[in-house]
Protein backbone atom coordinates (compact mmCIF):
# COMPACT_ATOMS: atom_id res chain seq x y z
CA UNK A 1 0.00 0.00 0.00
CA UNK A 2 2.30 3.02 1.04
CA UNK A 3 4.39 1.46 -1.76
CA UNK A 4 1.95 2.81 -4.18
CA UNK A 5 1.01 5.80 -2.67
CA UNK A 6 4.86 5.99 -3.06
CA UNK A 7 4.61 5.10 -6.67
CA UNK A 8 1.85 7.64 -7.63
CA UNK A 9 3.47 10.33 -5.63
CA UNK A 10 6.99 9.90 -7.11
CA UNK A 11 5.36 9.68 -10.24
CA UNK A 12 2.81 12.80 -9.88
CA UNK A 13 6.20 15.01 -8.97
CA UNK A 14 8.36 13.28 -12.51
CA UNK A 15 4.92 14.26 -14.54
CA UNK A 16 5.28 18.12 -12.50
CA UNK A 17 9.08 17.72 -13.29
CA UNK A 18 8.89 17.41 -16.88
CA UNK A 19 6.38 20.22 -17.81
CA UNK A 20 8.07 22.64 -15.87
CA UNK A 21 11.39 21.82 -17.78
CA UNK A 22 9.64 22.34 -21.21
CA UNK A 23 7.12 24.93 -20.14
CA UNK A 24 8.92 27.32 -17.82
CA UNK A 25 11.13 28.59 -20.31
CA UNK A 26 8.41 29.95 -22.32
CA UNK A 27 6.53 30.57 -19.08
CA UNK A 28 9.84 32.78 -17.82
CA UNK A 29 9.61 34.43 -21.32
CA UNK A 30 6.12 35.84 -20.93
CA UNK A 31 6.62 36.71 -17.14
CA UNK A 32 9.34 38.62 -18.76
CA UNK A 33 7.55 40.22 -20.81
CA UNK A 34 4.80 40.95 -18.61
CA UNK A 35 6.87 42.71 -15.84
CA UNK A 36 9.08 44.90 -18.40
CA UNK A 37 4.96 45.76 -19.60
CA UNK A 38 4.31 46.94 -16.25
CA UNK A 39 6.65 49.00 -15.77
CA UNK A 40 5.62 50.81 -19.13
CA UNK A 41 2.53 50.82 -18.04
CA UNK A 42 3.28 52.17 -14.73
CA UNK A 43 5.03 55.38 -16.93
CA UNK A 44 2.94 55.67 -20.19
CA UNK A 45 -0.47 54.52 -19.27
CA UNK A 46 -1.71 54.50 -15.70
CA UNK A 47 -2.64 57.87 -15.38
CA UNK A 48 -5.08 58.01 -17.63
CA UNK A 49 -6.17 54.14 -16.86
CA UNK A 50 -5.36 54.05 -13.59
CA UNK A 51 -3.30 51.08 -11.48
CA UNK A 52 -6.27 48.36 -12.05
CA UNK A 53 -6.96 49.53 -15.52
CA UNK A 54 -10.55 49.89 -14.49
CA UNK A 55 -9.90 53.55 -16.47
CA UNK A 56 -12.19 56.63 -15.14
CA UNK A 57 -15.67 57.11 -15.19
CA UNK A 58 -16.78 59.27 -18.45
CA UNK A 59 -13.13 60.12 -19.42
CA UNK A 60 -11.03 57.29 -20.01
CA UNK A 61 -12.50 53.75 -20.74
CA UNK A 62 -11.81 50.30 -18.67
CA UNK A 63 -9.14 48.19 -20.20
CA UNK A 64 -10.85 44.90 -18.52
CA UNK A 65 -12.21 42.72 -20.96
CA UNK A 66 -13.03 45.20 -23.66
CA UNK A 67 -13.00 43.77 -27.21
CA UNK A 68 -9.93 45.96 -27.97
CA UNK A 69 -7.45 44.54 -25.22
CA UNK A 70 -8.59 40.79 -26.13
CA UNK A 71 -9.21 41.40 -29.75
CA UNK A 72 -7.53 41.65 -32.96
CA UNK A 73 -3.72 42.14 -32.44
CA UNK A 74 -2.63 44.80 -34.80
CA UNK A 75 -5.79 46.91 -34.33
CA UNK A 76 -4.19 46.92 -30.11
CA UNK A 77 -1.05 47.80 -32.10
CA UNK A 78 -2.23 50.19 -33.85
CA UNK A 79 -4.33 52.14 -31.04
CA UNK A 80 -0.84 52.30 -28.93
CA UNK A 81 0.99 53.92 -32.69
CA UNK A 82 -1.38 56.40 -33.39
CA UNK A 83 -3.43 57.14 -30.19
CA UNK A 84 -7.58 57.10 -30.11
CA UNK A 85 -9.68 60.16 -30.80
CA UNK A 86 -12.99 58.64 -32.49
CA UNK A 87 -15.87 58.84 -29.62
CA UNK A 88 -16.82 55.46 -30.25
CA UNK A 89 -18.24 53.69 -27.80
CA UNK A 90 -16.46 51.25 -25.77
CA UNK A 91 -18.94 48.56 -23.99
CA UNK A 92 -21.49 51.09 -24.61
CA UNK A 93 -19.98 53.72 -22.66
CA UNK A 94 -18.39 57.13 -24.60
CA UNK A 95 -15.20 58.30 -22.89
CA UNK A 96 -14.13 62.27 -23.30
CA UNK A 97 -10.68 62.18 -23.49
CA UNK A 98 -8.27 61.67 -25.51
CA UNK A 99 -5.46 59.18 -25.87
CA UNK A 100 -1.83 60.64 -27.49
CA UNK A 101 0.58 58.15 -29.58
CA UNK A 102 2.74 56.35 -27.72
CA UNK A 103 4.70 55.94 -31.30
CA UNK A 104 8.10 56.80 -29.66
CA UNK A 105 8.12 53.52 -27.59
CA UNK A 106 10.20 51.05 -29.52
CA UNK A 107 8.57 47.54 -30.67
CA UNK A 108 9.68 45.96 -27.87
CA UNK A 109 8.55 48.09 -25.42
CA UNK A 110 4.47 48.27 -27.13
CA UNK A 111 4.88 44.41 -27.03
CA UNK A 112 5.50 44.28 -23.89
CA UNK A 113 2.86 46.67 -22.58
CA UNK A 114 0.07 45.21 -24.16
CA UNK A 115 1.27 41.69 -23.18
CA UNK A 116 1.13 43.29 -19.84
CA UNK A 117 -2.56 44.61 -20.29
CA UNK A 118 -3.55 41.67 -21.91
CA UNK A 119 -2.61 39.41 -19.05
CA UNK A 120 -3.19 41.91 -15.94
CA UNK A 121 -6.87 43.09 -14.74
CA UNK A 122 -8.68 39.93 -15.34
CA UNK A 123 -7.46 39.39 -19.03
CA UNK A 124 -6.34 36.43 -20.43
CA UNK A 125 -4.92 36.71 -24.02
CA UNK A 126 -1.96 36.02 -26.41
CA UNK A 127 1.43 37.61 -26.26
CA UNK A 128 2.21 40.64 -28.82
CA UNK A 129 5.32 40.16 -30.05
CA UNK A 130 8.39 42.68 -30.95
CA UNK A 131 7.72 41.06 -34.85
CA UNK A 132 4.14 41.69 -34.46
CA UNK A 133 4.45 45.46 -33.91
CA UNK A 134 7.35 45.61 -36.42
CA UNK A 135 5.10 44.46 -39.21
CA UNK A 136 1.80 46.67 -37.92
CA UNK A 137 4.58 49.72 -37.61
CA UNK A 138 5.42 49.55 -40.93
CA UNK A 139 2.12 49.54 -42.30
CA UNK A 140 0.87 52.10 -40.70
CA UNK A 141 3.28 55.04 -41.71
CA UNK B 1 15.00 17.06 -7.40
CA UNK B 2 15.63 19.86 -9.92
CA UNK B 3 16.05 23.40 -8.37
CA UNK B 4 13.27 24.25 -10.62
CA UNK B 5 10.63 21.65 -10.13
CA UNK B 6 11.06 22.60 -6.31
CA UNK B 7 10.57 26.11 -7.23
CA UNK B 8 7.65 25.57 -8.95
CA UNK B 9 6.27 23.38 -6.24
CA UNK B 10 6.67 25.97 -3.63
CA UNK B 11 5.07 28.61 -5.71
CA UNK B 12 2.10 26.35 -6.27
CA UNK B 13 1.68 25.82 -2.68
CA UNK B 14 1.95 29.78 -1.79
CA UNK B 15 0.04 30.17 -4.35
CA UNK B 16 -2.87 28.60 -2.99
CA UNK B 17 -1.99 29.88 0.30
CA UNK B 18 -2.67 33.83 -1.27
CA UNK B 19 -5.75 32.55 -2.97
CA UNK B 20 -7.14 31.65 0.45
CA UNK B 21 -6.08 34.50 1.75
CA UNK B 22 -7.49 36.72 -1.15
CA UNK B 23 -10.40 35.31 -0.14
CA UNK B 24 -10.35 36.19 3.30
CA UNK B 25 -9.45 39.70 2.38
CA UNK B 26 -12.91 40.15 -0.61
CA UNK B 27 -15.30 39.01 2.16
CA UNK B 28 -14.13 41.54 5.21
CA UNK B 29 -14.44 44.16 1.94
CA UNK B 30 -18.24 43.17 1.85
CA UNK B 31 -18.84 43.02 4.84
CA UNK B 32 -17.75 46.76 5.43
CA UNK B 33 -20.04 47.85 2.30
CA UNK B 34 -23.28 45.78 4.01
CA UNK B 35 -22.13 47.74 7.06
CA UNK B 36 -22.12 51.39 5.44
CA UNK B 37 -25.03 51.00 3.75
CA UNK B 38 -26.95 50.26 6.98
CA UNK B 39 -27.46 53.83 7.69
CA UNK B 40 -31.05 55.27 7.01
CA UNK B 41 -32.12 58.13 5.05
CA UNK B 42 -28.46 58.40 3.18
CA UNK B 43 -28.71 55.72 0.74
CA UNK B 44 -25.50 53.55 0.54
CA UNK B 45 -22.98 56.35 1.92
CA UNK B 46 -23.06 58.39 5.46
CA UNK B 47 -22.65 62.00 4.26
CA UNK B 48 -20.59 64.04 7.26
CA UNK B 49 -21.63 67.65 7.37
CA UNK B 50 -20.76 70.54 9.74
CA UNK B 51 -22.35 70.13 13.48
CA UNK B 52 -26.33 71.26 13.20
CA UNK B 53 -26.45 70.10 9.26
CA UNK B 54 -28.43 67.17 7.73
CA UNK B 55 -28.71 65.63 4.38
CA UNK B 56 -31.35 63.54 2.77
CA UNK B 57 -31.61 61.27 0.27
CA UNK B 58 -34.22 63.67 -2.48
CA UNK B 59 -33.77 61.40 -5.41
CA UNK B 60 -31.84 58.44 -6.18
CA UNK B 61 -30.90 56.41 -9.42
CA UNK B 62 -31.55 59.03 -11.70
CA UNK B 63 -28.99 58.70 -13.89
CA UNK B 64 -25.90 60.79 -14.97
CA UNK B 65 -27.09 64.03 -13.23
CA UNK B 66 -25.46 67.01 -13.96
CA UNK B 67 -26.19 70.34 -13.21
CA UNK B 68 -29.64 71.64 -11.26
CA UNK B 69 -32.15 74.19 -10.88
CA UNK B 70 -34.44 75.00 -8.33
CA UNK B 71 -37.55 77.25 -9.39
CA UNK B 72 -39.14 79.93 -6.63
CA UNK B 73 -41.92 77.03 -6.17
CA UNK B 74 -39.54 74.49 -5.26
CA UNK B 75 -39.33 72.48 -8.27
CA UNK B 76 -36.15 70.84 -8.50
CA UNK B 77 -34.59 70.34 -12.51
CA UNK B 78 -31.85 67.99 -12.99
CA UNK B 79 -29.82 67.84 -16.07
CA UNK B 80 -28.58 64.43 -17.27
CA UNK B 81 -25.80 63.62 -19.42
CA UNK B 82 -26.64 60.62 -20.70
CA UNK B 83 -30.85 60.07 -21.57
CA UNK B 84 -32.26 58.15 -19.44
CA UNK B 85 -35.57 56.32 -20.93
CA UNK B 86 -35.17 58.68 -23.75
CA UNK B 87 -35.27 62.12 -21.66
CA UNK B 88 -32.61 64.60 -20.66
CA UNK B 89 -34.20 66.57 -17.53
CA UNK B 90 -35.73 65.43 -14.77
CA UNK B 91 -38.16 67.62 -12.58
CA UNK B 92 -38.62 66.24 -9.34
CA UNK B 93 -41.42 67.66 -6.79
CA UNK B 94 -41.78 67.12 -2.95
CA UNK B 95 -45.23 66.87 -2.71
CA UNK B 96 -45.14 66.75 1.11
CA UNK B 97 -42.68 68.56 2.72
CA UNK B 98 -40.49 66.12 3.91
CA UNK B 99 -37.47 66.07 1.89
CA UNK B 100 -37.55 63.42 -0.27
CA UNK B 101 -39.36 63.93 -4.46
CA UNK B 102 -42.68 61.90 -4.18
CA UNK B 103 -42.78 62.76 -8.11
CA UNK B 104 -40.29 62.53 -10.59
CA UNK B 105 -41.24 63.36 -14.37
CA UNK B 106 -38.87 63.78 -17.71
CA UNK B 107 -38.47 65.64 -20.53
CA UNK B 108 -36.31 66.94 -22.58
CA UNK B 109 -34.85 64.29 -25.69
CA UNK B 110 -31.21 65.80 -25.32
CA UNK B 111 -28.55 64.90 -23.14
CA UNK B 112 -26.20 67.68 -21.69
CA UNK B 113 -24.98 69.24 -18.07
CA UNK B 114 -25.98 72.88 -18.28
CA UNK B 115 -29.37 74.06 -16.26
CA UNK B 116 -30.71 76.72 -15.17
CA UNK B 117 -33.53 79.45 -14.63
CA UNK B 118 -34.18 83.07 -14.87
CA UNK B 119 -37.14 85.04 -16.27
CA UNK B 120 -39.58 82.48 -16.05
CA UNK B 121 -37.68 80.61 -18.64
CA UNK B 122 -35.99 77.18 -17.67
CA UNK B 123 -32.60 76.96 -19.75
CA UNK B 124 -30.66 73.75 -20.18
CA UNK B 125 -27.97 73.11 -22.94
CA UNK B 126 -26.23 70.08 -24.88
CA UNK B 127 -22.72 69.52 -25.86
CA UNK B 128 -23.70 71.83 -28.71
CA UNK B 129 -26.74 73.92 -28.08
CA UNK B 130 -28.87 76.09 -25.50
CA UNK B 131 -32.19 75.80 -25.11
CA UNK B 132 -35.55 77.31 -22.98
CA UNK B 133 -38.88 75.95 -21.71
CA UNK B 134 -41.48 78.63 -20.69
CA UNK B 135 -42.74 78.41 -17.08
CA UNK B 136 -46.04 79.35 -16.74
CA UNK B 137 -47.59 80.91 -14.04
CA UNK B 138 -48.16 77.95 -11.81
CA UNK B 139 -44.63 77.40 -12.15
CA UNK B 140 -45.00 74.50 -14.93
CA UNK B 141 -42.93 73.66 -18.04
CA UNK B 142 -45.64 75.37 -20.62
CA UNK B 143 -44.86 72.88 -23.62
CA UNK B 144 -42.03 70.45 -22.17
CA UNK B 145 -41.87 68.69 -26.27
CA UNK B 146 -41.17 71.99 -27.79
CA UNK B 147 -38.24 74.28 -26.17
CA UNK B 148 -36.67 77.12 -28.11
CA UNK B 149 -33.40 76.70 -29.66
CA UNK B 150 -31.44 79.91 -28.15
CA UNK B 151 -27.97 79.12 -29.37
CA UNK B 152 -26.58 76.91 -31.75
CA UNK B 153 -23.49 75.51 -33.12
CA UNK B 154 -20.99 75.46 -30.64
CA UNK B 155 -17.83 73.29 -30.86
CA UNK B 156 -18.14 69.56 -29.11
CA UNK B 157 -14.82 67.70 -29.77
CA UNK B 158 -14.90 64.91 -27.59
CA UNK B 159 -12.88 66.90 -24.33
CA UNK B 160 -14.44 69.44 -22.42
CA UNK B 161 -17.66 69.49 -24.38
CA UNK B 162 -19.87 70.28 -21.85
CA UNK B 163 -21.53 73.31 -22.03
CA UNK B 164 -22.28 74.66 -18.47
CA UNK B 165 -24.42 77.72 -18.39
CA UNK B 166 -25.51 80.68 -16.39
CA UNK B 167 -28.00 83.53 -16.60
CA UNK B 168 -27.26 87.23 -14.96
CA UNK B 169 -30.39 89.54 -13.92
CA UNK B 170 -29.73 91.79 -17.31
CA UNK B 171 -31.32 89.28 -19.84
CA UNK B 172 -28.00 87.85 -20.78
CA UNK B 173 -26.83 84.05 -21.25
CA UNK B 174 -23.36 83.10 -20.09
CA UNK B 175 -21.55 79.28 -22.05
CA UNK B 176 -18.40 78.15 -21.15
CA UNK B 177 -16.99 76.43 -24.45
CA UNK B 178 -14.28 74.58 -23.45
CA UNK B 179 -11.23 74.03 -25.01
CA UNK B 180 -10.62 70.58 -26.69
CA UNK B 181 -7.15 70.35 -25.66
CA UNK B 182 -4.85 70.00 -22.37
CA UNK B 183 -2.42 72.49 -23.29
CA UNK B 184 -2.66 73.54 -26.61
CA UNK B 185 -0.45 71.22 -28.14
CA UNK B 186 -0.10 70.79 -32.02
CA UNK B 187 -0.60 67.12 -30.51
CA UNK B 188 -2.61 66.41 -27.62
CA UNK B 189 -1.45 65.00 -24.83
CA UNK B 190 1.50 63.66 -27.00
CA UNK B 191 5.14 64.05 -25.05
CA UNK B 192 7.78 65.91 -26.69
CA UNK B 193 4.85 67.72 -28.70
CA UNK B 194 5.18 71.87 -28.55
CA UNK B 195 2.68 74.20 -27.80
CA UNK B 196 1.31 76.32 -30.19
CA UNK B 197 1.55 80.10 -29.72
CA UNK B 198 -0.78 81.81 -30.72
CA UNK B 199 -3.16 79.20 -29.45
CA UNK B 200 -5.51 78.72 -32.14
CA UNK B 201 -8.17 77.00 -30.21
CA UNK B 202 -8.70 80.43 -28.62
CA UNK B 203 -11.20 81.57 -31.32
CA UNK B 204 -13.59 79.54 -30.68
CA UNK B 205 -13.36 77.82 -26.85
CA UNK B 206 -11.32 78.31 -24.03
CA UNK B 207 -13.31 80.22 -22.72
CA UNK B 208 -16.94 82.15 -22.03
CA UNK B 209 -19.32 82.90 -24.67
CA UNK B 210 -21.98 85.78 -23.45
CA UNK B 211 -25.24 85.92 -25.56
CA UNK B 212 -28.69 87.08 -25.17
CA UNK B 213 -31.36 85.14 -23.39
CA UNK B 214 -34.08 85.88 -25.29
CA UNK B 215 -32.66 85.68 -28.93
CA UNK B 216 -33.17 82.35 -30.84
CA UNK B 217 -30.55 80.75 -32.98
CA UNK B 218 -27.86 82.52 -32.04
CA UNK B 219 -24.22 81.46 -32.83
CA UNK B 220 -20.92 81.96 -32.54
CA UNK B 221 -21.32 85.18 -34.69
CA UNK B 222 -24.14 86.63 -32.65
CA UNK B 223 -22.50 86.20 -29.18
CA UNK B 224 -19.25 87.49 -27.78
CA UNK B 225 -16.23 86.10 -25.97
CA UNK B 226 -16.44 87.31 -23.09
CA UNK B 227 -13.42 85.67 -21.18
CA UNK B 228 -10.61 83.73 -22.60
CA UNK B 229 -8.00 81.85 -21.38
CA UNK B 230 -9.40 79.61 -19.51
CA UNK B 231 -9.16 75.79 -20.03
CA UNK B 232 -12.73 74.69 -19.00
CA UNK B 233 -15.05 75.45 -17.26
CA UNK B 234 -17.94 73.45 -15.31
CA UNK B 235 -18.26 75.15 -12.32
CA UNK B 236 -19.67 78.96 -12.40
CA UNK B 237 -22.42 81.03 -10.77
CA UNK B 238 -23.45 84.76 -11.08
CA UNK B 239 -22.96 86.32 -7.88
CA UNK B 240 -25.70 88.78 -6.85
CA UNK B 241 -23.36 90.89 -4.10
CA UNK B 242 -21.15 91.74 -6.64
CA UNK B 243 -22.71 91.45 -9.80
CA UNK B 244 -20.13 89.47 -11.93
CA UNK B 245 -19.44 86.14 -13.02
CA UNK B 246 -17.35 83.76 -11.09
CA UNK B 247 -15.83 80.56 -12.85
CA UNK B 248 -14.04 77.38 -11.79
CA UNK B 249 -11.83 76.50 -14.01
CA UNK B 250 -10.39 73.02 -14.39
CA UNK B 251 -6.22 73.49 -14.50
CA UNK B 252 -4.10 71.23 -16.91
CA UNK B 253 -3.81 67.64 -16.44
CA UNK B 254 -0.05 65.54 -17.24
CA UNK B 255 2.57 68.07 -16.37
CA UNK B 256 4.87 64.21 -15.03
CA UNK B 257 3.18 62.68 -17.87
CA UNK B 258 4.15 65.06 -20.45
CA UNK B 259 7.51 66.62 -18.56
CA UNK B 260 8.88 63.88 -16.60
CA UNK B 261 12.73 65.70 -15.78
CA UNK B 262 10.92 68.71 -14.19
CA UNK B 263 7.96 67.25 -12.24
CA UNK B 264 7.76 64.56 -10.51
CA UNK B 265 4.45 62.37 -9.40
CA UNK B 266 3.76 64.22 -6.14
CA UNK B 267 4.29 67.66 -8.06
CA UNK B 268 2.06 66.41 -10.68
CA UNK B 269 -0.63 65.12 -8.28
CA UNK B 270 -1.24 68.96 -6.98
CA UNK B 271 -0.37 71.38 -9.15
CA UNK B 272 -1.72 73.10 -11.07
CA UNK B 273 -4.40 74.90 -8.65
CA UNK B 274 -7.80 74.59 -9.95
CA UNK B 275 -8.56 78.40 -9.52
CA UNK B 276 -11.34 80.58 -9.03
CA UNK B 277 -11.76 83.43 -11.10
CA UNK B 278 -14.47 86.60 -11.60
CA UNK B 279 -14.65 87.81 -14.35
CA UNK B 280 -15.53 90.78 -16.67
CA UNK B 281 -16.00 91.70 -20.43
CA UNK B 282 -12.29 90.91 -21.93
CA UNK B 283 -10.55 88.74 -18.47
CA UNK B 284 -8.25 86.44 -19.84
CA UNK B 285 -7.28 84.00 -17.41
CA UNK B 286 -4.10 82.68 -19.26
CA UNK B 287 -4.19 79.33 -20.53
CA UNK B 288 -2.15 77.64 -22.38
CA UNK B 289 0.23 79.77 -21.72
CA UNK B 290 0.67 79.89 -17.90
CA UNK B 291 -0.63 78.11 -15.20
CA UNK B 292 -1.31 78.94 -11.55
CA UNK B 293 1.16 76.91 -8.65
CA UNK B 294 -0.76 77.54 -6.13
CA UNK B 295 2.37 76.68 -3.55
CA UNK B 296 4.51 79.39 -5.02
CA UNK B 297 1.59 81.67 -5.60
CA UNK B 298 2.32 82.58 -8.79
CA UNK B 299 1.65 82.08 -12.71
CA UNK B 300 4.21 80.25 -13.90
CA UNK B 301 4.88 79.28 -17.65
CA UNK B 302 3.89 76.11 -19.10
CA UNK B 303 6.30 73.61 -20.42
CA UNK B 304 5.05 73.41 -23.48
CA UNK B 305 5.75 76.84 -24.04
CA UNK B 306 9.19 76.79 -22.86
CA UNK B 307 8.66 76.83 -19.19
CA UNK B 308 10.45 74.88 -16.19
CA UNK B 309 8.13 75.24 -13.28
CA UNK B 310 10.56 78.37 -12.27
CA UNK B 311 9.85 80.78 -14.69
CA UNK B 312 6.42 83.23 -14.75
CA UNK B 313 4.83 84.52 -16.73
CA UNK B 314 1.30 85.87 -17.79
CA UNK B 315 1.94 89.90 -16.85
CA UNK B 316 -1.71 89.91 -19.10
CA UNK B 317 -3.70 87.78 -17.52
CA UNK B 318 -5.55 87.81 -14.81
CA UNK B 319 -4.76 86.05 -11.07
CA UNK B 320 -7.34 84.03 -9.53
CA UNK B 321 -9.03 85.12 -6.54
CA UNK B 322 -9.08 81.63 -5.15
CA UNK B 323 -7.03 78.81 -5.33
CA UNK B 324 -7.16 74.93 -4.49
CA UNK B 325 -4.72 71.84 -4.88
CA UNK B 326 -4.63 70.16 -8.15
CA UNK B 327 -6.69 68.01 -10.21
CA UNK B 328 -9.81 67.70 -7.31
CA UNK B 329 -12.34 68.95 -10.83
CA UNK B 330 -14.54 71.91 -9.67
CA UNK B 331 -18.14 70.81 -11.18
CA UNK B 332 -20.45 73.25 -9.34
CA UNK B 333 -20.60 76.41 -7.55
CA UNK B 334 -22.56 78.29 -5.69
CA UNK B 335 -22.81 81.79 -3.77
CA UNK B 336 -25.51 81.28 -0.87
CA UNK B 337 -27.82 83.81 -0.38
CA UNK B 338 -30.07 82.20 1.63
CA UNK B 339 -30.69 82.94 5.49
CA UNK B 340 -31.45 79.16 6.71
CA UNK B 341 -27.83 78.67 7.31
CA UNK B 342 -25.76 80.35 10.16
CA UNK B 343 -24.22 84.24 9.12
CA UNK B 344 -21.13 82.71 8.19
CA UNK B 345 -21.90 81.24 5.30
CA UNK B 346 -24.16 84.18 3.56
CA UNK B 347 -23.07 85.16 0.76
CA UNK B 348 -19.44 82.59 0.75
CA UNK B 349 -19.18 79.96 -1.99
CA UNK B 350 -19.98 76.20 -1.80
CA UNK B 351 -17.50 74.52 -4.67
CA UNK B 352 -18.28 70.98 -5.34
CA UNK B 353 -15.45 69.05 -6.48
CA UNK B 354 -16.34 66.01 -8.73
CA UNK B 355 -12.73 64.17 -7.75
CA UNK B 356 -9.81 64.13 -9.61
CA UNK B 357 -8.11 61.32 -11.79
CA UNK B 358 -5.02 63.01 -12.69
CA UNK B 359 -3.42 62.28 -9.47
CA UNK B 360 -2.24 58.77 -10.09
CA UNK B 361 -0.31 57.09 -9.02
CA UNK B 362 -0.47 59.52 -5.91
CA UNK B 363 -3.78 58.42 -3.92
CA UNK B 364 -7.31 60.29 -5.77
CA UNK B 365 -8.64 63.15 -3.95
CA UNK B 366 -11.90 65.44 -3.90
CA UNK B 367 -15.40 64.07 -4.18
CA UNK B 368 -16.59 66.60 -2.04
CA UNK B 369 -18.48 70.13 -1.17
CA UNK B 370 -16.01 72.47 0.16
CA UNK B 371 -16.94 76.07 1.72
CA UNK B 372 -15.30 79.08 1.37
CA UNK B 373 -16.19 82.51 3.53
CA UNK B 374 -16.88 86.08 1.76
CA UNK B 375 -17.10 89.01 2.61
CA UNK B 376 -17.66 92.05 0.66
CA UNK B 377 -17.53 89.86 -2.23
CA UNK B 378 -13.81 89.03 -1.82
CA UNK B 379 -13.05 85.52 -0.16
CA UNK B 380 -11.98 85.88 3.77
CA UNK B 381 -9.80 82.71 5.11
CA UNK B 382 -9.38 79.48 3.76
CA UNK B 383 -11.36 76.59 2.38
CA UNK B 384 -13.16 74.27 4.75
CA UNK B 385 -14.34 71.12 3.75
CA UNK B 386 -18.47 71.21 3.93
CA UNK B 387 -20.20 67.95 2.95
CA UNK B 388 -17.39 64.88 2.37
CA UNK B 389 -18.46 60.82 2.58
CA UNK B 390 -19.89 60.78 -1.14
CA UNK B 391 -17.52 58.46 -2.45
CA UNK B 392 -17.88 55.87 0.72
CA UNK B 393 -14.77 55.88 2.51
CA UNK B 394 -11.09 57.11 2.48
CA UNK B 395 -10.46 53.95 0.35
CA UNK B 396 -12.63 54.83 -2.87
CA UNK B 397 -11.50 58.37 -2.15
CA UNK B 398 -7.64 56.91 -2.85
CA UNK B 399 -8.64 54.49 -5.35
CA UNK B 400 -10.90 56.66 -7.59
CA UNK B 401 -13.60 54.34 -7.54
CA UNK B 402 -16.08 57.04 -5.53
CA UNK B 403 -19.52 55.18 -5.31
CA UNK B 404 -20.81 59.01 -5.61
CA UNK B 405 -19.12 61.97 -7.09
CA UNK B 406 -20.38 64.85 -6.79
CA UNK B 407 -21.53 67.31 -9.82
CA UNK B 408 -23.90 70.17 -9.69
CA UNK B 409 -25.79 72.37 -6.80
CA UNK B 410 -28.28 74.95 -6.71
CA UNK B 411 -29.95 76.51 -3.42
CA UNK B 412 -33.69 75.83 -2.52
CA UNK B 413 -36.13 78.90 -1.98
CA UNK B 414 -36.17 77.64 1.56
CA UNK B 415 -32.13 77.88 2.44
CA UNK B 416 -31.69 74.59 2.05
CA UNK B 417 -29.26 73.34 -1.11
CA UNK B 418 -29.38 70.51 -3.25
CA UNK B 419 -26.26 68.55 -4.94
CA UNK B 420 -26.15 65.65 -7.37
CA UNK B 421 -24.16 62.95 -8.32
CA UNK B 422 -23.49 62.19 -11.63
CA UNK B 423 -22.07 58.39 -10.91
CA UNK B 424 -25.29 56.73 -9.87
CA UNK B 425 -28.06 60.15 -9.78
CA UNK B 426 -28.43 60.51 -6.01
CA UNK B 427 -29.62 64.10 -5.53
CA UNK B 428 -29.24 64.77 -1.62
CA UNK B 429 -30.87 67.97 0.13
CA UNK B 430 -29.06 69.64 2.38
CA UNK B 431 -30.64 71.58 5.42
CA UNK B 432 -29.60 73.29 8.80
CA UNK B 433 -31.41 72.96 12.32
CA UNK B 434 -35.04 71.99 12.15
CA UNK B 435 -35.44 72.50 8.52
C1 LIG C 1 -4.16 60.82 -21.77
C2 LIG C 1 -4.81 59.65 -21.25
C3 LIG C 1 -4.40 58.29 -21.81
C4 LIG C 1 -3.18 57.67 -21.78
C5 LIG C 1 -1.88 58.22 -21.18
C6 LIG C 1 -3.35 56.38 -22.39
N1 LIG C 1 -4.65 56.22 -22.80
FE1 LIG C 1 -5.45 54.60 -23.72
N2 LIG C 1 -7.19 55.61 -23.99
C7 LIG C 1 -7.47 56.85 -23.49
C8 LIG C 1 -8.78 57.28 -23.97
C9 LIG C 1 -9.47 58.58 -23.62
C10 LIG C 1 -9.26 56.25 -24.81
C11 LIG C 1 -10.59 56.24 -25.58
C12 LIG C 1 -10.52 57.20 -26.73
C13 LIG C 1 -11.79 57.26 -27.52
O1 LIG C 1 -12.87 57.04 -26.97
O2 LIG C 1 -11.70 57.55 -28.70
C14 LIG C 1 -8.25 55.19 -24.77
C15 LIG C 1 -8.38 53.96 -25.41
C16 LIG C 1 -7.52 52.90 -25.23
C17 LIG C 1 -7.75 51.56 -25.70
C18 LIG C 1 -8.97 51.07 -26.47
C19 LIG C 1 -10.23 51.10 -25.70
C20 LIG C 1 -10.33 50.09 -24.58
O3 LIG C 1 -10.72 50.52 -23.48
O4 LIG C 1 -10.02 48.92 -24.77
C21 LIG C 1 -6.66 50.82 -25.32
C22 LIG C 1 -6.43 49.34 -25.56
C23 LIG C 1 -5.73 51.70 -24.65
N3 LIG C 1 -6.29 52.97 -24.59
C24 LIG C 1 -4.50 51.35 -24.13
C25 LIG C 1 -3.55 52.25 -23.66
C26 LIG C 1 -2.17 51.91 -23.37
C27 LIG C 1 -1.55 50.52 -23.52
C28 LIG C 1 -1.56 53.05 -22.94
C29 LIG C 1 -0.11 53.26 -22.57
C30 LIG C 1 0.86 52.94 -23.60
C31 LIG C 1 -2.57 54.11 -22.94
N4 LIG C 1 -3.75 53.58 -23.39
C32 LIG C 1 -2.35 55.43 -22.54
C33 LIG C 1 -6.66 57.62 -22.68
C34 LIG C 1 -5.32 57.37 -22.46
Amino acid sequence: MIYWIRLVVVTGLFLIGISAWTIAPLQSKLQASIDRGKIIYTQQCLSCHMMDGGGVQSMNPPLIRTKWVLGDKADLITIVLKGMNSGVEIDAVQYHNIMASHADLSDQQIADVLTYIRNGFGNKAKAVTEAEVKTVRAKTH
Amino acid sequence: MPTRMIRMIYALLLSSVFSVFACANNSSHDTTKISASVSEGDGDVTLTLPAGFHASVFAENLGSARHIAVNSNGDVYVKLQGLKDGKGIVRLRDTNGDGKAEEKSGFGDFAGTGIAIGNSYLYASSDEEVFRFKLDASGNVADPDHPEKIVTGLLSRHEHEAKAIALDNDGNLYVNIGAYSNSCQVQDRQKGSPGMKPCPILDSAGGIWKFKADKPNQTYGDGVRYATGLRNVVGLNWNTQTNTLFVMQHGRDQLHDLFPDLYDTKQSAELPAECLYELHQGSNCGWPYIYYDQVQHKKILAPEFGGDGKKTAGEDAQDPVFSFPGHLAPNGLLFYTGSQFPEKYKNGAFVVFHGSWNRAPEPQAGYFVVFVPFKDGKPVGNWEVFADGFSGGAQFTASGRAKHRPCGIAQSPDGSIYVTDDTKGTVWKISYGNK
